[in-house]
């Protein structure tokens, strides 16, 4: 038999982003909480300390901060004709693992969604018809407005200490801002970076071609700061080891920056780390949760935590399968569209063009995970669907972010891969390319979903999950329309080559090179229980006491990096737990 | 702007002591032959000659053997229950039951069989021109490894510039001369007065975690 712990309040399932909001928002009630993270405990002193923190192999290339896939991994397929395949080592994805999650390691560009984003099929139906969303498209609206998460989107830029300059303020756009993003109601807490050469030299251009450039949204301080929870930061010194890495300075945004020294204040909020959680338990009607089942690492042995309320805050990939192991839900069939449990998977749609400009110093390892200036001229409010024959829309940056010789060295194509000709192109080429990034959006699809899968298993003996995934003809086409747009762009500014990076039309999923962190989808949010996991409080249909956050809410990716909207949806989400479901528990909607 | 003053160069310069030569160099993993063909081979990946540093003065091998022989070797974070599909399309990621030390392990006498019949030596005793042809071969898939030793040529490679730039405390990247050589300057990671200097060379050497200069 398990071992019990005393009876909590709250039991929160992952303490990274999501987790570290729903445990200071609702200790701050007085409530009993304690949160199991199946990692290590990590803080900036000691364990980003200078300089062993600099250390591109172990972090950039080993990947000590992620999630271990010997511990907990998924099995991947392009479609349901194919055998699902384990992630056996990691590559297109990188799930964080230990206190901070991947809030830890991540690269700070914070952004809000436009507000069409979160009414697509509205938007796309009130001005194209129905007739236009391609065959095998889930596009949905979000049960929640723009408006609505306004005030929580600020909130949450204020905890985690952005830097940026607002483009619409109250409805006033502002010169050198993003004139297409939606309203605030305030401006960022931190002014813009500075702007490095390869950054000014796309403004320049893009400007010139008659577009907006704007810095990017930085969760990386400008300045010295001081957030609602008293956490203190400093001003970023462009170090050039953020992605993938804990600041070793108090300048990234993370839970560890901004909330847990706030956090581990509350005598009634305590944390076990290496525990993670196996399932959340069921009371005997499945109406509601009775707490979580953990495997205490040190121990070695199953333990019962017993609670009112559980919060799933374990990262997207993980909620899912938590939920699909607890029977949280119906698992969502592709072929009948019955269940909604691992529906709309969806990702993100990228690509770009390096330029080599051969006279010219960039000094690339000057930099930091949000650096540059943007673009959202072909954002989705912007593109004529109708005419361009896609849905969705992407955002374009310029600006280094890190210059680490074993993974950021870009060569002309057609260098060889080794050899003398490899030497001589290393030693002309470091420092002197830039590129432009197209961050494009993802739309969900019948074909792209979650469940378990038949064959493999973890350590416990659960099933692993099963990642059914592909391209689709609709963000492809979005992708290289993006490429002949940006290349007239690119070629004013007249480097001595440049080459392009978009995938094709009928582009494989590949796991091996990493593509982005933004797994999204799985527990969907709806208006009805028919449609999705979670309503629009992130309060699951199946048991009133259990909350998802994260990414999994999302109906379908926006264009944007998305923790700027989990972290939204989260306030959003606890707050309404503060000021309706605990004076009076039951399903709010 | 100059930069021949406002930035002066530390008035001692930190060296590594000088190293063990690779010939009496004590081999934590690979056995004396597997230690020759990875000298011939990552000596071709990254040659000597031609402006900058090579894989064996940057001691790439040394660096190779104790990747090998730690948990990248044996893939210590990796999923690796079976049932295994080697011969799935590569897109989809590595499906080998053999970690990378296994593959070193099993795929150098392969290879080294298919350098013998196609050259008439192994591979550490081939020509130069030879050693490039052949791995030619290997990197194109045409030496007729079978599917669980088909990634070997791409994690050589792949292990072969880790250990040319990564920090000098994993074996490699010896005397930060692949940094230095490119204009990386290491473990600085301070640079608030950079963003600003548009189109300006950075004019200091690289440093390294256990405060090495050049
Ligand atoms: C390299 C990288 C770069 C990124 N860059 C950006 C960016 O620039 N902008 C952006 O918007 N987003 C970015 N992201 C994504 C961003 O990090 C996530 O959106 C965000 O951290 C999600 O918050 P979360 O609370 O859902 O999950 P996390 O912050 O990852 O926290 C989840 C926690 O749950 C724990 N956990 C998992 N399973 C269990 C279990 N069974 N039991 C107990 N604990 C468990 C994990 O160990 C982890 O600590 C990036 C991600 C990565 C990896
Ligand atoms: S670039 Fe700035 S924010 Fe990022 S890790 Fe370095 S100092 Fe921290």
């Amino acid at each position: 038999m398990a071992r019990q712990e005393q009876k909590k309040d709250v039991v929160i399932v992952g303490l990274g982003w999501t987790g570290s909001i729903a445990g200071i928002e609702l200790a701050q009630e007085g409530l009993e909480i304690v949160a199991l993270e199946r990692g290590h405990d990590q803080n900036t002193v000691p364990d980003f300390q200078y300089p062993q923190q600099i250390d591109e192999l172990k972090y950039g290339v080993r990947l000590k901060m992620m999630q271990k896939l010997s511990q907990q991994t998924l099995t991947v397929r392009r479609s349901g004709d194919e055998t699902a395949l384990p992630y056996r080592s990691l590559g297109s994805f990188l799930p964080g693992n230990g206190v901070g999650g991947a809030g830890t390691h991540w690269n700070g560009l914070n952004w809000r969604p436009q507000p069409a984003e979160l009414k697509l099929r509205s938007h796309v139906v009130e001005n194209w018809g129905e007739g236009i969303i391609p065959e095998g498209m889930n596009l949905g609206d979000y049960p929640v407005s723009y408006d609505d998460l306004e005030p929580f989107f600020t909130q949450f830029e204020k905890v985690a200490g952005i830097s940026g300059y607002a483009g619409n303020l109250n409805g006033e756009i502002r010169e050198g801002g993003n004139p297409f993003e939606g309203w605030r109601s305030e401006d960022y807490p931190m002014p813009p970076l500075p702007t490095t050469y390869d950054s000014s030299k796309f403004q320049a251009a893009a400007k010139a071609m008659g577009y907006h450039p704007f810095p990017a949204p930085a969760g990386i301080a400008s300045t010295a700061y001081v957030n609602p929870y008293g956490m203190q930061m400093g001003p970023c010194n462009f170090c050039g080891f953020c992605e993938r890495f804990g600041c070793y300075q108090y300048s990234k945004s993370s839970p560890q920056t901004t909330i847990l020294d706030a956090l581990k204040r509350y005598p009634n909020f305590s944390y076990r780390t290496q525990s993670e959680v196996l399932r959340v338990e069921l009371a005997a009607d499945g109406k509601t949760a009775t707490g979580v089942t953990y495997w205490d690492d040190a121990a070695q042995e199953e333990v019962f935590q017993p609670a009112d309320m559980v919060i799933l805050s374990s990262y997207q990939l993980n909620n899912v399968h938590l939920m699909l192991l607890s029977g949280l839900g119906e698992a969502y069939n592709p072929l009948t569209g019955e269940g909604t449990l691992g529906k709309n998977y969806a990702y993100q749609m990228n690509g770009g063009i390096t330029m080599f400009f051969r006279e010219e110093e960039f000094n690339p390892f000057v930099g930091h995970g949000a650096n540059g200036m943007v673009i959202d001229d072909f954002s989705i409010s912007q593109n004529d669907f109708g005419a361009e024959g896609f849905i969705g829309g992407s955002y374009w940056r310029s600006g280094t972010f890190n210059g680490q010789p074993i993974r950021n060295m870009p060569l002309p194509a057609g260098t060889p891969a080794w050899g003398a000709g490899w030497k001589q192109a290393i030693g002309e080429n470091y420092g002197h390319a830039m590129s432009i990034g197209s961050h494009g959006s993802h739309m969900a699809y019948a074909n792209n979903h979650l469940d378990l899968d038949p064959t493999y298993t973890d350590r416990h003996g659960r099933p692993l999950m099963r990642m059914t995934f592909n391209w689709q003809d609709n963000d492809l086409r979005m992708n290289q329309f993006m490429k002949s747009k940006m290349e007239p762009l690119a070629a004013s500014m007249n480097p001595d080559l440049m080459q392009a990076g978009f995938k094709n039309i009928g582009a494989q999923y590949d796991v091996r090179p990493y593509q982005t962190t933004h797994n999204t989808g799985g527990h969907i949010m709806s208006e009805n229980a028919r449609e999705g996991v979670v309503n629009r409080y992130s309060q699951t249909w199946k048991a009133h006491n259990v909350f998802a956050m994260g990414a999994g809410n999302f109906v379908q990716n926006t264009q944007y990096n998305p923790t700027g909207l989990v972290g939204a949806l989260a306030y959003h989400t606890v707050n309404a737990i503060r000021t309706q479901y605990l004076s009076n528990p039951r399903p709010l909607v | 702007m100059s930069h021949s003053r406002g930035w002066p160069l530390p008035r001692k310069r930190r060296k590594a002591p000088p190293p063990v030569p690779l010939e009496d160099y004590d081999r934590a993993y690979l056995n004396a032959d597997e230690w020759a063909f990875v000298m011939a081979a990552t000596a071709r990946l990254i040659p000597s000659d031609g402006d900058g540093p090579g894989a064996i003065e940057t001691r790439v091998p040394v660096f190779i053997d104790l990747q090998l022989a730690g948990d990248y070797g044996a893939a210590g974070d990796w999923y690796m229950e079976g049932p295994h599909d080697p011969s799935a399309e590569p897109a989809r990621g590595w499906q080998s039951p053999l970690n990378p030390a296994e593959v070193y392990r099993q795929a150098i006498p392969a290879f080294d069989a298919w350098c013998e019949e196609t050259h008439g030596e192994i591979f550490a005793k081939l020509s130069p021109e030879q050693q490039d042809a052949s791995l030619t071969s290997l990197q194109k898939g045409d030496v007729g490894l079978p599917s669980e030793l088909r990634d070997f040529f791409t994690i050589l490679l792949a292990n072969t510039k880790e250990g040319y730039f990564a920090d000098p405390i994993y074996g490699g990247n010896h005397g930060m001369q692949s940094w230095v050589y490119i204009g990386f300057p290491g473990a600085r990671a301070a640079y608030r007065a950079w963003p600003e200097r548009h189109n300006v060379k950075y004019p200091l050497g690289p440093v390294s975690i256990s405060g090495e200069r050049a």
